[in-house]
C-alpha cells in the first residue's frame, strides 16, 4: 500500500506512524538519506594527504579520504570483488586500501591497483572495477557533504539560508576556519531520527528537560527560551531551522556573553578578533555562534557540532564533537571542556534529551491519539524583514518547516 | 607505612561500587579528594583528554555539579534511577607513590531501566590516598570495553 504523505503530514499535526513504521523508514533512506545532501564530517579530520576516517551516510559505510593531490573524496567501504570491507580501522593514513580477503588493492581515490594471481583474469589491468564512490561530494566552510543522487540541487542550493549560519560559525575563528579535530562521541538512542531533528530547535523543552542542570549551575540558557525572551525561532526554508538568540545577546550587549564568559577570561582571543575585524568585532563577539539545524542531519548548537545517523526506524546514533576555532587555542580548551560536560552519553544536557527521545518512541507505541501536535505558535508567526517565517523563542516554527520540506521530498520521491 | 594493604584496597573498591550502584550520591561524592579527576575516555584507552572528547572528564567542581544535578530528582536520564549491580575483580596494585596507591580492576555492570538491560564492562584505574585513618579517591579512569562504539546513555555513576 502506498503511503500518502499528504495525509500523514498536516499543517498542525503529524501522524505517529511516521516515527514507527519500518516501511516509511525504508522510503526515507531512498528519498532523503540517499538523495539529498547529508553532512559526513569536516575536512580538518583528514588534514594531510593519505588521511582517512570512516564515516556513515545512514547505513552506508563510507571512507572519507584525502588524496595525494589534496582532494577530499568519499569511497564506499566495499571491495569490488566479493563485497568485503576494505577498511577496518576507524582512521589512519594510507595511500591505498587492501582487502584482506583476496588481497585486492585500491588507491585512496578508489581505482583498482592490483589483484593477486592476475593470470586468472588474463593478466594485469584487465578489470574495469574500483571502489564505489559517493556520486557527489561538496564542501562548505570545511563541512563535507555527500549526495548519492548523481543529479539534483547543488549543495549551495540545498543549504540556502543555512549557509549563512555556517559562515557565522566560521567567522568566530580569528583565521576564519572551524576545525573538528577533537574526535567524536557516539551516542546511541532507541528512537527515530526525526525526534532528534525536531528537538534540536525546539525552544519549548529546555526549561523542563534541562531545568535540573540550569538550577544547579545558575545557567542563563533557560531564560533565553522563556516566554519573556526576545529570541526567535526561524524557519530558514529547505527544512533548516534555527533558534536565533541574537536579540537576547544584543540586549545584554556583553562580548563573549553568548559563551557564558567575559572578554577578561579570553583576552588573547578577543584581542585577535578586534585586530582582525576592527569595529565589526563587537557584533561578532556579542552575537556569538548559531543554533541551527541543517536538514537532515547537521546540528550546530553554539559550541557543539552534531551529525545524526539513523540506523533503524527506532534507533539513531548522534555523533558529537566540540567546535574548535583555528588560531584560538585559549578558546578551544574552554570549548572542549564545556562541550564534554554537556553532550554525549553522560552529558549534563544531552543525556536528558536522549532520555526524552527514547520515552517518546515508547510512548508512540500507544494507539491513541495517533497524532503529534506541532501547532504551537501558529497564531503568532510572522514574516521577518528577509522573508523568513519566525515564531517566538519556544514556538514550533522550526518543526513545521522541517515537515514541509520532508513532505516535499517524500512526495517527489514517490513520483519518480 | 603509606601503602595500602591488599584487603584494604578491595574493601574500598567494593564500597565505592556499592555507593554508586545504590545511588548514594552524598556517600559517593564524599570519597573524593579535592584534586579529584573522574575520567571515562571515548574512542580508546589513551586518547588525550585535554584535546579530545571524553564521555566524562570531571574535576572536583564538575563532580559536584554532576552530583547536584542527580540530586534534583529531575535529571531524567537517572530519574527514575537505573537499577544496577557491578562486580569488581582482577584487582592489581600497579604503583605506590608516596601516600597514593594506584590500583586497577575489571568490572562487569548490569544496568536495568525502562530502555532495557545494558551490560557495561571495562577496566578501571583508581588512585587511592590514605588521609589520616581514611582512604580517599583522587582519580578514577574507566576504560569501557566498547569505548570506541556508539554508547547508550550513561548518566549513572560508573
Amino acid at each position: 500500500m502506498t503511503v500518502q504523505y499528504s495525509e500523514l503530514i498536516q499543517p498542525e499535526r503529524v501522524h505517529g506512524s511516521l516515527y514507527t513504521d519500518p516501511s516509511i523508514f525504508a522510503e526515507e533512506l531512498e528519498r532523503i538519506w540517499y538523495r539529498t545532501w547529508v553532512c559526513v564530517g569536516h575536512v580538518s579530520e583528514v588534514a594531510r594527504p593519505g588521511d582517512y576516517v570512516r564515516k556513515n551516510v545512514a547505513a552506508q559505510d563510507v571512507i572519507m579520504t584525502r588524496s595525494a593531490d589534496g582532494e577530499v573524496g568519499l569511497l564506499l567501504n566495499r571491495c569490488a570483488h566479493r563485497g568485503n570491507l576494505v577498511c577496518e580501522d576507524r582512521r589512519g593514513n594510507s595511500s591505498s586500501f587492501r582487502c584482506p580477503y583476496h588481497g585486492w588493492t585500491y588507491r585512496n581515490t578508489g581505482e583498482l591497483l592490483g589483484y593477486p594471481y592476475n593470470q586468472g583474469y588474463g593478466g594485469k589491468n584487465k578489470l574495469e572495477l574500483g571502489l564505489g564512490r559517493v556520486p557527489r561530494v561538496d564542501i562548505y566552510q570545511g563541512f563535507v557533504f555527500a549526495s548519492f543522487a548523481a543529479e539534483g540541487p547543488t549543495l549551495k542550493e540545498h543549504l540556502g539560508a543555512a549557509a549563512g549560519e555556517l559562515d557565522r560559525l566560521a567567522r568566530l575563528s580569528p583565521e576564519g576556519e572551524v576545525e573538528l579535530t577533537a574526535g567524536w562521541l557516539r551516542h546511541r538512542a532507541k528512537a527515530n531520527w526525526k525526534l532528534l531533528v525536531e528537538n534540536e530547535t525546539d525552544g519549548y523543552h529546555p526549561q523542563f528537560v534541562h531545568g535540573s542542570v540550569f538550577s544547579v549551575t545558575g545557567s542563563p540558557i533557560g531564560a533565553l527560551y522563556s516566554d519573556k525572551s526576545t529570541a526567535v525561532t526561524r524557519d530558514l526554508g529547505g527544512g533548516h531551522s534555527e533558534n536565533d538568540l541574537r536579540p537576547e545577546f544584543r540586549r545584554a550587549a556583553r562580548p563573549m556573553g553568548w559563551f557564558g564568559t567575559s572578554e577578561a577570561r579570553v583576552p588573547d582571543y578577543v584581542a585577535k578578533m578586534r585586530a582582525l575585524h576592527g569595529e565589526q568585532a563587537e557584533e561578532i563577539l556579542i552575537e556569538g555562534a548559531p543554533h541551527v539545524m541543517v536538514f537532515p542531519n547537521l546540528f550546530i548548537a553554539e559550541i557543539s557540532v552534531f551529525t545524526i545517523q539513523p540506523t533503524a526506524v527506532d534507533e539513531t546514533v548522534q555523533n558529537v564533537t566540540a567546535v574548535q576555532l583555528k588560531g584560538a587555542p585559549e578558546m578551544n580548551r574552554r570549548l572542549l571542556s564545556q562541550c564534554v560536560g554537556s553532550v554525549g552519553p553522560a552529558g549534563m544536557l544531552l543525556a536528558d534529551d536522549s532520555e526524552m527521545y527514547e520515552r517518546n518512541q515508547r510512548g508512540m507505541a500507544a494507539r491513541r491519539p495517533e497524532w503529534l501536535d506541532i501547532r504551537r505558535g501558529v497564531g503568532r508567526e510572522r514574516i521577518d524583514e528577509n522573508g523568513f517565517r519566525i515564531g517566538a523563542a519556544n514556538d514550533e516554527t522550526g518543526m513545521r518547516g522541517f515537515w514541509a520540506h520532508y513532505r516535499g521530498l517524500m512526495e517527489e520521491g514517490a513520483a519518480q | 607505612m603509606s601503602s595500602l594493604e591488599p584487603g584494604e584496597i578491595e574493601r574500598f573498591l567494593y564500597r565505592e561500587a556499592r555507593l554508586a550502584d545504590e545511588h548514594d550520591y552524598d556517600g559517593w561524592e564524599a570519597l573524593w579528594t579535592d584534586d579529584a579527576l573522574y575520567w571515562v575516555p571515548a574512542g580508546g584507552p589513551d586518547v588525550d583528554p585535554e584535546s579530545q572528547m571524553s564521555v566524562i572528564y570531571d574535576n572536583r567542581s564538575r563532580i559536584r555539579t554532576r552530583i547536584s544535578q542527580l540530586k534534583t530528582g529531575k535529571r531524567y536520564s537517572q530519574s527514575p534511577p537505573s537499577n544496577m549491580r557491578r562486580l569488581i575483580s582482577n584487582v592489581e596494585v600497579v604503583a605506590v607513590e608516596g601516600t597514593d596507591t594506584v590500583a586497577e580492576a575489571n568490572f562487569v555492570l548490569v544496568e536495568s531501566r525502562e530502555r532495557g538491560t545494558t551490560l557495561w564492562s571495562g577496566r578501571a584505574t583508581y588512585r587511592l590516598r590514605r588521609v589520616e585513618d581514611d582512604i580517599r579517591l583522587a582519580y578514577k579512569k574507566v576504560v569501557l570495553v566498547n569505548s570506541a562504539e556508539a554508547l547508550s546513555t550513561l548518566a549513572f555513576l560508573i
